[in-house]
């Protein structure tokens, strides 16, 4: 098991745009470099990705939240 | 009168110094990051607004509205950027019974669609680049491209700021990119609308201010140029624009005069073109807010653009007219930005140890910053304008290499040596570059 941090401080984003389905769901298998989800730093959107293929466990932080440097995101079990 | 100051950073800053100008009371507003912030120091009374993130703060139209009507504010100052070009907060302050520091709702509508704001510079007789109405599928485009000619820029109608446009050489690359384009602005923008427009190479981006009263009556402040730019962001700006036909400035000039008074414009806005090698000037968009760019129009001739704003909004006339406005010098504005140019300008939030600000004749820094504060990651980079002013073009970027030497911040990366090396780039200094010349430059 792992967590997806972000190293930049921001706000967080589940979806790729307000209208869109996000990127995953808890129990959502994932491979390798997929994009979980976005942290947006001064406008410019950073992607968080899966270090390894897995399954999400847990989703650790709302849509639209404050993000601290070195934040858990995302809780993956690998697969 | 009272003024909520709708914003942050240094354009808060210079929101609040042209009330107190005035006589009136400025109320400021922040979020959970900015509760220390100088705007907040400086204003009569402040208010919360929500938390940091800007959709719960600066950009929660019902939050600034309670503040305003909450403080016994009869003005709302939208600033840039935020909430300032959209029509459904004018709309809410005009509804509310108060003063909105722009123009019209209407005005702002208009000039918010591209497409509305297309037809209305035509029928104001404002050369436009040459273009179509919205499409609707792939064949009426084919039909549409076959009239403009490649290449093209496929746009969406509700883009804005350079988002939302993707470059077509051909019939094929057109059939693959239109569909693409219109799912992108219908989630980016909420609307799909597209239209193409032909692709000018070369160009430079001039921009005209202007000042219209509240009975319609408009004037030119001269023009602008903004042709340093990097995708699509302006990094340099010089007023005038230096060696400009003055043929083309007359065109300009005059045509954002009739665009003004042809869409009932009131208060200060901008006129962007887009100029050709020939020196023939197209439309682009109208801003309808004070721009990022504004001082280096106050530095040429005068004028306090945020003073007439508020002059404009409280139903005075203007304090000028056209014939008043002079044009004197040179400036340049540089924007220092908490960005690293060597690690492909990644933004760069953090604690600012070090922030000495340059001074001297000719000399401004507009900035909503102290030492000791901390450049959040939440809003957008730019920490500081430094312009300067010469009585000649050489005059004003040798002030500011002389500005920027002095000019020091530590803790974390900014634009401050960029500025430097663009300031002394014997190209520009040379004279006119066109807006993709930076991203050249860069390489």
């Amino acid at each position: 098991m792992y967590k997806a941090t972000s190293q930049l401080p921001g706000v967080f984003y589940r979806r790729p745009a307000p209208d869109q389905e996000p990127f995953v769901e808890e129990g959502s298998v994932v491979q390798d470099g997929q994009t979980l989800g976005l942290v947006e730093v001064m406008k410019t959107f950073n992607e968080v990705r899966a270090e390894r293929p897995g399954r999400v466990s847990r989703i650790l932080l709302a849509e639209g939240e404050e993000v601290e440097p070195g934040q858990e995101l995302f809780e993956v079990e690998d697969g | 009168m009272r003024v909520l100051v709708a914003n942050r950073g240094e354009i808060a800053v210079r929101v609040v110094r042209a009330c107190h100008a005035a006589g009136f009371a400025a109320v400021a507003v922040h979020s959970d990051a900015d509760a220390d912030a100088t705007w907040v120091r400086m204003a009569d009374d402040s208010r919360h607004i929500g938390k940091s993130p800007a959709p719960k703060s600066y950009l929660d139209g019902s939050a600034l509205l309670s503040a305003a009507q909450d403080s016994g504010c009869d003005l709302v100052h939208p600033g840039y950027g935020f909430l300032s070009e959209s029509a459904e907060f004018a709309r809410s302050v005009e509804q509310a019974g108060l003063g909105f520091v722009g123009p019209p709702a209407s005005a702002i509508a208009l000039m918010g669609d591209k497409a509305s704001a297309r037809r209305a510079a035509r029928e104001a007789d404002v050369p436009v680049v040459p273009g179509s109405g919205p499409v609707a599928d792939v064949a009426e485009a084919r039909e549409a491209a076959a009239e403009i000619g490649y290449p093209l820029l496929v746009k969406a109608s509700s883009g804005g700021g350079g988002r939302g446009i993707r470059p077509v050489r051909d019939d094929d690359e057109l059939a693959e990119v239109l569909p693409a384009a219109q799912a992108e602005a219908r989630n980016a923008f909420g609307d799909g609308t597209t239209y193409l427009e032909k692709a000018l190479e070369r160009t430079r981006h001039v921009e005209v201010q202007v000042l219209a009263d509240s009975a319609g009556r408009a004037i030119h402040l001269f023009e602008r140029d903004c042709s340093v730019q990097r995708r699509r962001q302006k990094l340099l700006e010089e007023a005038p624009a230096p060696d400009l036909p003055e043929r083309t400035r007359e065109i300009v000039c005059a045509a954002s005069v009739r665009l003004a008074e042809h869409v009932g414009y009131r208060g200060a806005g901008t006129v962007e073109f887009l100029v050709d090698p020939a020196g023939d000037p197209h439309f682009i968009e109208m801003n309808t807010r004070v721009q990022v760019e504004h001082p280096i129009t106050e530095m040429i001739t005068g004028v306090d653009l945020v003073a007439e704003q508020l002059r404009v909004a409280t139903g005075q006339p203007l304090s000028l007219a056209q014939q008043d406005v002079a044009l004197r010098g040179a400036a340049v504005e540089l924007r220092i930005n908490a960005e690293d140019p060597d690690n492909a300008f990644a933004p760069s939030p953090g604690d600012v140890t070090t922030f000495d600000l340059p001074g001297g004749p000719g000399v401004r820094v507009d900035t909503g910053l102290v030492r000791g504060a901390r450049i959040s990651p939440f809003y957008d980079s730019l920490i500081a304008k430094l312009v300067c002013w010469g009585a000649d073009r050489a005059q004003a970027f040798a002030r500011a290499r002389q500005a920027l030497d002095e000019f020091t911040v530590e803790g974390l990366a900014s634009t401050v040596a960029l500025q430097r090396q663009l300031t002394a780039n014997a190209q520009l200094l040379r004279g006119p570059v066109h807006t993709r010349w930076l991203e050249q430059e860069l390489g």
